[in-house]
């Protein structure tokens, strides 16, 4: 059975799909990515698809899924390399991703996500200000 | 219309999906489609095998390789004997689904394709017929 690694690395989950994913592994991933983000505490989520030659509504579902998912979970999402000739049809099949940040290259999507995660980590700790 | 080779393949499972991918890319390239056209080719059948298993109880899918004159062109035909479609309109409309889709099936497939034919009889089946023209 084919199965898509998913790497930590620091406060991020690094995932790099580099197979033809059938609709079952598309779901395994997203179940997969959802309970590890859970275990780990991941802050964002870093998805390489630099290797997926087309993107269909059920794949670009799944992508949609895993953003909105790891967001309730306190974690963001970044999708990166997406071939040119992919974005072309995903744009005219009516595919919009909401809610699902781009980036052209694995490390413009690690500086997206640095700079996120630091963002909401430089916040005042909002329990700690009630207890004054 | 001249039709040069021809292939058919089954749609039972999810695999199948993948497996209709790879060949419709195969001869996309044999048919000398830029990448974009590839591509845009691929994706439609991709969106359009899966109907044929999630809501036709599968199917088949067969490729005709076309040479019409000086044109080369790729068609697919996707035949299933399921439930048929009542509404073919509603059917394809954006963000329209009986399922738990996104509803772009159809309707993306059709505007990522030239030719778009789609027939249904209801309780006998379905066939959808895309050609993409280089």
């Amino acid at each position: 059975m084919d199965r898509i690694p998913i790497l930590k690395l620091r406060n991020l989950l690094l995932v790099s799909i580099q197979v033809d994913m059938h609709d079952r592994l598309a779901m395994q991933l997203q179940d997969e990515l959802t309970a590890k983000i859970s275990e780990t505490g991941a802050r964002g989520v870093l998805i390489d698809i630099s290797s997926l030659d087309i993107v269909d509504s059920f794949i670009g579902r799944m992508i949609a899924n895993i953003a909105a998912m790891a967001r309730v979970l306190d974690a963001e999402t970044v999708v990166v390399g997406m071939q040119p000739a992919v974005a072309i049809t995903l744009v005219e099949l009516g595919l919009n991703l909401p809610g699902v940040r781009t980036a052209l290259n694995v490390d413009k999507g690690m500086a997206l996500l640095e700079s996120a995660t630091r963002a909401v980590e430089d916040l005042p700790d909002v329990d700690a200000r009630h207890t004054e | 219309m001249p039709v040069t080779r021809s292939e058919t393949l089954e749609l039972r499972s999810a695999a199948d999906v993948v497996s209709v991918r790879q060949a419709v890319r195969t001869w996309a390239i044999e048919a000398g489609f830029s990448l974009v056209d590839q591509t845009k080719m691929v994706t439609a059948a991709s969106e359009l095998a899966r109907n044929t298993i999630d809501y036709g109880g599968g199917g088949t899918a067969t490729l005709h390789l076309i040479i019409e004159g000086p044109r080369r062109g790729l068609r697919v035909v996707f035949e299933d004997t399921g439930p048929g479609i009542p509404d073919i309109q509603q059917a394809l409309t954006d963000h329209f689904t009986t399922g738990n889709g996104l509803g772009l099936g159809l309707g993306g497939a059709k505007r990522l394709v030239n030719e778009f034919n789609i027939s249904s009889r209801v309780g006998e089946g379905t066939r959808v017929v895309i050609t993409r023209w280089k």
